[in-house]
């Protein structure tokens, strides 16, 4: 089958479609795509310092960058601290922004703007500044954090010198750096869940518990669904919270894999194994994102 | 800076010199990415541990031509301290300013347990810090295990090159490394330094003060931090010491700053001019005023106030004895391992013995790519 040599209808809308696609395509292509692909080769050279110095200096290794990786210490120590950053802190955060997005949509809550605001300033604030007062609160002898817990008699944590409290302390800024964006997008979505349900729940004698299972939860389903996927894929990103707080220790306790790959690339400049690098991460959370969608899909359907 | 630039520019009406200043820390990353950007600027400020680094990456000009014009030369600085700007026999940096570790310590708690200065070699040294355990029963020391400084200086002094072979192999297991590494081992085993690294102190003058120990192996910056910092009980207590050796007076790390011209400059004339005026004498004497950098130029100590302080001393006597570590790009990574392995032998997870084994097998690893071109640059020499 062929167009029509004067251009049908069809023809004509596919060809004014794909013009009007092309320039964002285009830019894809270069700017994703493009470099992606340069990535992937990167990933099986040893292009290192030497190699910027002089290109000749870089070697094919095929899969010797991956087979490097699988076999450091380091590499698995960074994935652990890795799932545990998007495992741990993930829910811990989408619960957080969850609770936070209920009492700000709550029925009796006044002030909702000002709430809204409040939560969402953490996320705007520069992370190097937010960094700085979080060093103080943790800071073991004069920190806020343990002069609270101290109260209930709890002895003095060194919350970033620890190797046992770092993560837990990292987590901690995280959640409170990032809640507020999900929280105005489960706001957005608990206004689309409709009145008439609630009221209708409430005649049949539903408690509060009850409507928010019943009612709430299914009704936010597609939500939840976007914030639990795009928050987990942040937390495997995790860089700059641990990067400004502990440069990923102590003892490499807090050292995520964005971090580690950061190191390998621009401290050592081991170029090639941290694109391999990248990508041992990329397969990671595409086989995370497809259980979580998987999980999701099998819910909908029971 | 602003004022010897100004003095510069007065001195050379054509020439007019922009500075930005950028902070330490992140200074090797902007300056690797400026390299890789074209955006370099004429002439710059170089840690002299980065000169291989950027060496490597083609990102500075030789200074030989310039250097041969007469003006500057070796023999007009430290030694130790002008090697750290050569690689492979060509000259990339002038010495700026200096920087070496040395003993900072409590002449009272040296006295009480019966020395009334530090002792210049290995044993005299290790008897000292075991009777101020004995006299105290506290630590002698303080040897953060997370900071690559004393094992490597110890190593150095007991002649070992760290690394073989034209830098392509560690020689951490050769019997120079060995000897420094048992000592250093043994201070922590036998309780004179604590086993801990700098982040689990939270304030090493209020430790020093309390006297959990008597020294510590430290840098230039601290003389204004110790004035600053410790109380006016101990201002008249505190003294420096050059480092003791195996067999007398030891040698430490040769480090700094050095002026350097990127190799995309446009204004290379001008910017040496530049270079000859921050390294004259009286130059250097001021920006130690201005700063606390110690000058890396000899007739600069010759100034009075530099060796009328007999603290500061110290370090002039100390920077006529400095080795520079390898020159290698691997180096600032090697010398992570150094330490992550010494951690391990003092904390016995593995005897010394098995921790260099391992700390060579890391390093030739690191240093396979260094085997590989210079096999492939004896083969093109063979060729042509």
């Amino acid at each position: 089958m062929s167009a029509p040599a004067g251009g049908g209808l069809a023809w004509r809308q596919a060809r004014a479609g794909l013009l009007l696609a092309l320039p964002s395509a285009a830019l894809i292509l270069v700017f994703f795509f493009g470099p992606v692909l340069y990535g992937l080769w990167l990933s099986l050279t040893d292009f290192d310092l030497y190699a910027i110095g002089d290109p000749s200096a870089a070697r094919f290794v095929g899969l010797g960058n991956y087979a490097q990786a699988l076999g450091a210490p380091d590499f698995w120590n960074s994935l652990r601290i890795t799932l545990v950053y998007a495992f741990v802190g993930a829910p811990l955060s989408v619960a957080v922004s969850l609770a936070a997005a209920l009492l700000v949509d709550a029925r009796t809550t006044r002030w909702k703007p000002f709430f809204r605001a409040v939560y969402f300033a953490p996320v705007v604030t520069t992370l190097v500044a937010v960094a700085i007062v979080w060093r103080y609160l943790y800071q073991p002898q004069y920190g806020l954090v343990n002069a609270f817990l101290g109260r209930f008699g709890i002895p003095h944590v060194d919350w970033l010198g620890d190797p046992h409290w770092a993560l837990p302390a990292i987590l901690g800024l995280a959640v409170w750096k990032n809640f507020g964006y999900n929280l105005l997008i489960f706001v957005a979505g608990l206004q689309n869940v409709p009145r008439e349900l609630h009221e209708a729940a409430e005649l049949d004698g539903a408690s509060g518990w009850q409507r928010f299972w019943a009612v709430t939860l299914p009704d936010l389903a597609p939500v939840f669904l976007f914030v639990s996927v795009t928050t987990v894929i942040n937390y495997f990103q995790l860089f700059a919270e641990p990067y400004v707080m502990t440069q990923g220790g102590p003892l490499k306790s807090t050292n995520s894999l964005v971090l580690l790959m950061y190191e390998q690339g621009f401290r050592w400049w081991r170029l090639g194994y941290a694109a391999a690098l990248a990508f041992l991460l990329f397969a990671v959370i595409l086989a995370a994102t497809a259980v979580q969608m998987r999980l999701q899909a099998r819910e909908r359907r029971a | 800076m602003g004022e010897l630039v100004r003095d510069f520019e007065r001195e050379h009406p054509g020439i007019h010199v922009s500075v930005q200043q950028i902070p330490w820390t992140a200074a090797h990353e902007k300056l690797l990415t400026a390299h890789v950007g074209g955006s370099l600027p004429d002439l710059g400020q170089l840690g002299n541990s980065w000169i291989s680094e950027f060496g490597t990456l083609r990102a500075l000009a030789p200074l030989d031509p310039w250097l041969a014009r007469g003006g500057l030369s070796r023999s007009a600085f430290f030694g130790g301290i002008w090697d750290t700007n050569v690689l492979d026999g060509v000259t990339y940096g002038v010495p700026w300013y200096v920087d070496t570790r040395l003993l900072f310590y409590r002449r009272d708690l040296l006295a009480r347990a019966g020395y009334q200065s530090m002792p210049t070699t290995w044993e005299g040294w290790h008897e000292c810090l075991r009777a101020i355990h004995r006299r105290s029963g506290r630590f002698a020391i303080f040897l953060p295990t997370n900071e690559w400084m004393s094992p490597v200086v110890l190593g150095l002094q007991a002649g070992s090159p760290l690394l073989a072979d034209g830098g392509t192999r560690g020689a951490f297991r050769e019997p120079a490394y060995r000897r420094a590494f048992e000592f250093y081992v043994g201070l922590f085993r036998e309780h004179l330094a604590p086993a801990i690294g700098f982040n689990e102190i939270a304030n090493k003058y209020q430790e020093l003060e309390r006297g959990t120990f008597a020294m510590m192996v430290t840098g230039p910056w601290e003389l204004g931090e110790f004035a600053r910092r410790l109380p006016d009980s101990l201002q008249t207590q505190w003294a420096t010491a050059a480092m003791p050796g195996p067999d007398g007076p030891g040698v430490s790390f040769a480090g700094g700053s050095s002026l350097v011209l990127f190799r995309g400059t446009k204004h290379p004339a001008e910017a040496w001019a530049l270079v000859e005026f921050l390294s004259r004498p009286e130059q250097q004497v001021r920006f130690w005023r201005l700063t606390g950098d110690l000058p890396a130029r000899r007739e600069a100590w010759a100034d009075t106030t530099l060796s009328s302080d007999v603290r500061t001393r110290a370090f002039g006597e100390q920077l006529q004895r400095t080795v520079p570590c390898p020159m290698v790009p691997e180096w600032e990574e090697i010398a992570t391992r150094v330490y992550e392995q010494a951690d391990r032998a003092i904390r016995g997870v593995v005897p010394p013995d098995t921790a260099l084994a391992d700390l060579d097998r890391i390093v030739d690893r690191l240093l396979e790519k260094r085997r590989w071109l210079a096999t492939r640059h004896a083969a093109g020499a063979r060729r042509s």
